[in-house]
């Protein structure tokens, strides 16, 4: 089989995958809108910041936070979230308790590849959900409090999607951690503890004191959510998001390595019904 | 009743059982259950560097709340999403029947049918924050508000206990439902927040359909005694509520159940 010939499978099989993900997300229409509640983080945390910050700006490292600006940037973060969460952890460690991963190794592809498919497939109605959003940030916020600078805007689809493969490929890692533990899915947990408030999700990185804010630079989860969103509320310009987006590129290709790695040995002890 | 305690009893050590079977498990989820106690400290103290007082709550009343809520959600890890999740399970694939025709209450079956201890280390986690508390605000305890406190969380398991059975009665209709698990998890992570904090809309889904209020924030203000006999009753009425009107619909859905076998 020529490079060529490979290739074109290659495509053919995923945009199979995809059409096939995209129907069952159509499927099950009451499941996935209850998913997108789950994504309530940011309002409840809008409600918050405004209610601290009703009399006055509230002052940051680098700059002051108005009620209007909370709003740009916490509705930015529910934009991002609602585009790049996904549910792999619990696919993953539910297929290896039930034995039911042994149907995907049968299959002529990759199981995490099959498992990416299926985590992009409903983009479409996501993005059906992320229209009420923008339109709450333009009409409801307004132009002034977002980024001003073209360049930005044309790297932040980028940076989103360097968001959904880190967040992505960590559910891989942890997930595959099922083929040791029962329990894989509590260890996410723990995780998502940590990165609710070190990701900016709960609290704009700007208001942490300034050590916490520094160790947030050799974390990844900065950049597993707030890159994107500081870019857009134009609290970064677009060299920073550049070197931002490099980051994510370092870490994607680190993660990529532990998780395919962790999989292949995880698989190597997998005992199931067939396999 | 003696007979339901027994029962009780038996379920709670099997399920302490097998979470000590798990060794290295038990040990990694009791330390993230400490590390989740302590992350949730880290957005209160921003926003009070801040403000001295958000919707009307210091930063020691506010850790008052904070440490309900971890309590809390230690209580919905340890004791409501281990049974519920096996309950859904059982749903789906038909052995609810077995529990059915067992000789005694279904709901209490399923409420207790699993523990996981690993969640208790959050709770010792909610006290110290509790503790804190009390000493930040340098409050004289009297005996009173401590009682009407521990009424207060009488009121908020059972408020939790009831929407628990909510979603149990949904997933018998409807099936597929898991995910409103993880719905009612990612909604209750507001009640960290004194519900003064909320205006609007949020206040009426967090007082009347989510009654969030009452669960973190009523306890935390009876032991600061602000609570007054309307919010005690209101408190009462609003438990009792829930109590009954899941009981029945749990009912009605029991009798509407068409199993795998039936």
């Amino acid at each position: 089989m020529s490079l060529l010939t490979m290739l074109q499978r290659r495509v053919r099989v995923i945009g199979a995958l995809l059409r096939a993900g995209f129907a069952n997300a159509l499927v099950y229409r009451a499941e996935f809108l209850v998913w997108m509640l789950t994504t309530n983080l940011p309002l409840v945390n809008l409600a918050l910041w405004s209610a601290v910050a009703r009399d006055g700006s509230v002052q940051g490292t680098e700059g002051s936070w108005s009620q209007r600006q909370f709003a740009a940037y916490f509705l930015s973060a529910l934009l991002v979230r609602v585009l790049t969460s996904c549910g792999t952890v619990w696919e993953l460690t539910y297929e290896i308790k039930q034995g039911t991963l042994a149907l995907r190794l049968l299959r002529p592809v990759h199981p995490l590849l099959a498992y990416a498919t299926e985590a992009l497939s409903p983009l479409p109605i996501r993005m059906t959900f992320a229209l009420p959003i923008v339109a709450a940030l333009l009409l409801g916020v307004g132009w002034e409090h977002l980024s001003h600078d073209p360049l930005s805007w044309l790297l932040v689809p980028v940076a989103i999607a360097g968001v959904w493969l880190m967040v992505f490929l960590v559910m891989c890692l942890v997930g595959a951690l099922g083929f040791w533990f029962d329990s894989a899915a509590g260890v996410w947990e723990g995780w998502f503890a940590f990165y609710t408030v070190l990701s900016g999700y709960a609290v704009p990185l700007d208001l942490f004191p300034a050590w916490l804010r520094s160790a947030t630079a050799y974390l990844p989860f900065r950049l597993m959510l707030a890159l994107p969103v500081e870019a857009m509320t134009g609290r970064i310009d677009h060299l920073q998001l550049l070197h931002g987006i490099a980051q994510q590129v370092a870490w994607c290709t680190a993660l990529l390595l532990l998780a395919r790695a962790t999989f292949a040995s995880g698989l190597r002890r997998y005992a199931t019904f067939g396999a | 009743m003696r007979r339901y305690l027994h029962m009780f009893w038996i379920m709670v050590r099997a399920s302490v059982m097998v979470s000590l079977q798990y060794r290295a498990e038990f040990v990694v989820e009791s330390l993230a259950s400490i590390l989740m106690a302590a992350m949730a400290i880290l957005p209160l103290a921003i926003v009070q560097s801040q403000r001295s007082a958000v919707g009307g709550w210091s930063f020691g009343e506010s850790l008052l709340v904070l440490g309900f809520f971890v309590i809390l959600k230690s209580f919905i890890e340890g004791a409501v999403n281990p049974g519920l999740l096996k309950v859904l399970e059982q749903v789906r694939s038909g052995t609810l029947d077995f529990v059915l025709m067992k000789p005694a209450d279904a709901q209490f079956l399923v409420s207790t049918s699993r523990y996981d201890v690993t969640a208790a280390p959050g709770v010792a986690g909610g006290a110290v924050l509790l503790g804190w508390g009390l000493v930040e605000t340098g409050m004289q305890l009297s005996w009173q508000h401590v009682m009407l406190c521990l009424l207060l969380l009488l009121v908020s398991l059972v408020l939790i206990h009831s929407i628990w059975l909510l979603v149990v009665c949904a997933a018998i209709r409807f099936v597929r439902v898991d995910n409103l698990v993880y719905l009612f998890t990612s909604l209750f992570d507001a009640a960290r927040w004194p519900s003064g904090v909320f205006r609007g809309g949020w206040a009426i889904l967090f007082t009347f359909v989510l009654p969030l209020a009452l669960m973190t924030t009523w306890p935390a203000a009876a032991l600061l005694g602000r609570l007054t006999g309307g919010d005690v009753l209101t408190a009462m009425v609003v438990c009792g509520l829930f109590a009954v009107v899941s009981r029945r619909i749990w009912l009605g859905s029991l009798a509407r159940y068409a199993s795998a076998s039936s």
